[in-house]
């Protein structure tokens, strides 16, 4: 017994060494769980303090192209909120499928934290679980989809970004409407590859991408990117598609979290359905 | 030995807080990064405990992680460099030896020998962190390619904090 705590004790820097290596990995297994630790990330409320106290500081240098986005923005809503005013009055709509209207509700938070060069990348948003954002949720920027809600503090939440390796959206061709999948390769922020489009699809140069609605996390139709090149090799399965996405991630300022009202009601039936 | 616990304690949140706010927005070209705050690690007296060594290099692992959203993996990193520095001390001391309580530094011992000192933890570093975080092989080339220009911009970065302290080299 003696000699084996005399071997412990001889080469305890290499055992402390194998036990802070163990927790670490555990940690970063952990960390790569969609549900995971709550308190070491940047929705930690010091953490998160800090960071959004030097993006309050950094904001002031974008402040005229995030006005000009903003204007842009309005311009646009007002317009259609004309023409929805326009239609509703032509066909006397009294009374509103309140299924249809209320099947997304939207959040606006902004981005005090965010990166684009990492394999993994999160983006940490303003908003937490005292605005009513949950794990989960689906956030779009007014250019395109963003990510998906990861964990929540109280007033903030960390998003996993489209530019995550290990991130996947379910997505749709717009003019073939078909169904494929998004995802990230980890190389350039502002492309993404199209997985699982099968030879017989007919693709061409600039097809929209868009989400297909069918995970209930994103809503339908949200933009994706457009398709900038694609290569069919010869004994290939499925095209090789790059996307580039319509959101220039490295310029994010505001966001939209979306709540889908309808996901625990879809969720339970299919669920159901699974079971049985 | 008071001194210099505060003086350790400051450089700790000093690197921290330069890491989390300044040089995480800092990729260029989306390839090269900065991780000065290694050398926090490299800069700890010789004769520090290996077991102490491993605990700062944890803890300073973690607070990095919170900010970078990615618990773990520079807490595994900054381990593996912590436990590998003191053999890698005693491989490379120089013919004189170090004095009691000496921090490895480039004013004291040249910069032949803190290039040879700190590049192979810096590039070792970089290394297991780079394709933990990518995780797989997939990019091999490329994530390599992040590798050699972050070590390169690392060093910079760490050459450049280091002419500029002087005076604080010995403490």
């Amino acid at each position: 017994m003696g000699r084996l705590f005399q071997f412990f004790y001889t080469y305890r820097s290499f055992f402390t060494f194998l036990g802070f290596e163990v927790i670490c990995i555990w940690l970063v297994i952990q960390n790569n769980q969609y549900q995971s630790s709550k308190y070491f990330n940047t929705s930690n409320e010091v953490a998160a303090n800090i960071i959004s106290t030097s993006s309050n500081v950094k904001e002031y240098f974008g402040l005229s192209d995030l006005n000009n986005g903003l204007a842009a923005e309005n311009a646009r809503l007002r317009e259609i909120v004309v023409q929805q005013q326009k239609i509703l009055l032509e066909n006397r709509l009294s009374k509103i499928d309140s299924t249809k209207l209320k099947s997304f509700t939207y959040t606006s938070a902004k981005v005090v934290n965010n990166s684009v060069s990492l394999s993994k990348n999160y983006i940490t948003i303003n908003k937490g679980s005292d605005d009513g954002v949950a794990p989960g949720m689906a956030v779009i920027s007014e250019k395109g989809i963003v990510g998906k809600v990861k964990t929540v503090s109280r007033h903030f939440s960390v998003v996993i970004s489209v530019l995550n390796v290990n991130e996947q959206v379910s997505s749709l061709i717009k003019s073939a409407n078909y169904l494929s999948t998004t995802q990230w390769d980890g190389i350039d922020p502002q492309f993404v590859d199209l997985k699982y489009v099968p030879r017989h699809v007919k693709l061409r140069l600039n097809d929209t991408i868009v989400t297909s609605g069918y995970n209930a996390v994103f809503p339908e139709g949200i933009l994706v990117g457009v398709v900038t090149e694609f290569d069919l090799k010869k004994e290939a399965l499925f095209y090789d598609v790059r996307v580039k996405l319509t959101q220039d991630f490295a310029q994010l300022s505001y966001v939209d979290v979306i709540k889908s009202v309808l996901k625990v009601e879809k969720d339970s039936i299919e669920n159901l359905t699974i079971k049985k | 030995m008071n001194r210099s616990i505060i003086v350790h304690l400051f450089s700790f949140v000093f690197y921290t807080l330069v890491q989390a706010l300044i040089l995480k927005n800092l990729a260029i070209f989306n390839l090269a990064f900065c991780f000065l705050y290694v050398l926090f690690l490299l800069s700890l007296p010789v004769d520090t405990n290996p077991l102490l060594l491993m605990a700062m290099a944890f803890l300073m692992g973690i607070v990095i992680d919170t900010f970078y959203d990615s618990l773990g993996l520079h807490a595994s990193t900054m381990v593996l460099i912590a436990y590998l520095r003191n053999p890698w001390l005693a491989l490379i001391t120089p013919q004189s030896g170090y004095e009691v309580g000496a921090a490895p530094s480039l004013r004291y011992n040249g910069i032949q020998w803190f290039l040879v000192y700190s590049i192979p933890l810096i590039f070792l570093h970089h290394f297991v962190l780079f394709y933990v975080e990518a995780s797989s092989f997939n990019i091999f080339l490329h994530t390599f390619f992040k590798v050699i220009l972050s070590t390169l911009f690392t060093l910079i970065a760490i050459l450049i904090v280091q002419f500029m302290s002087g005076s604080r080299a010995r403490i």
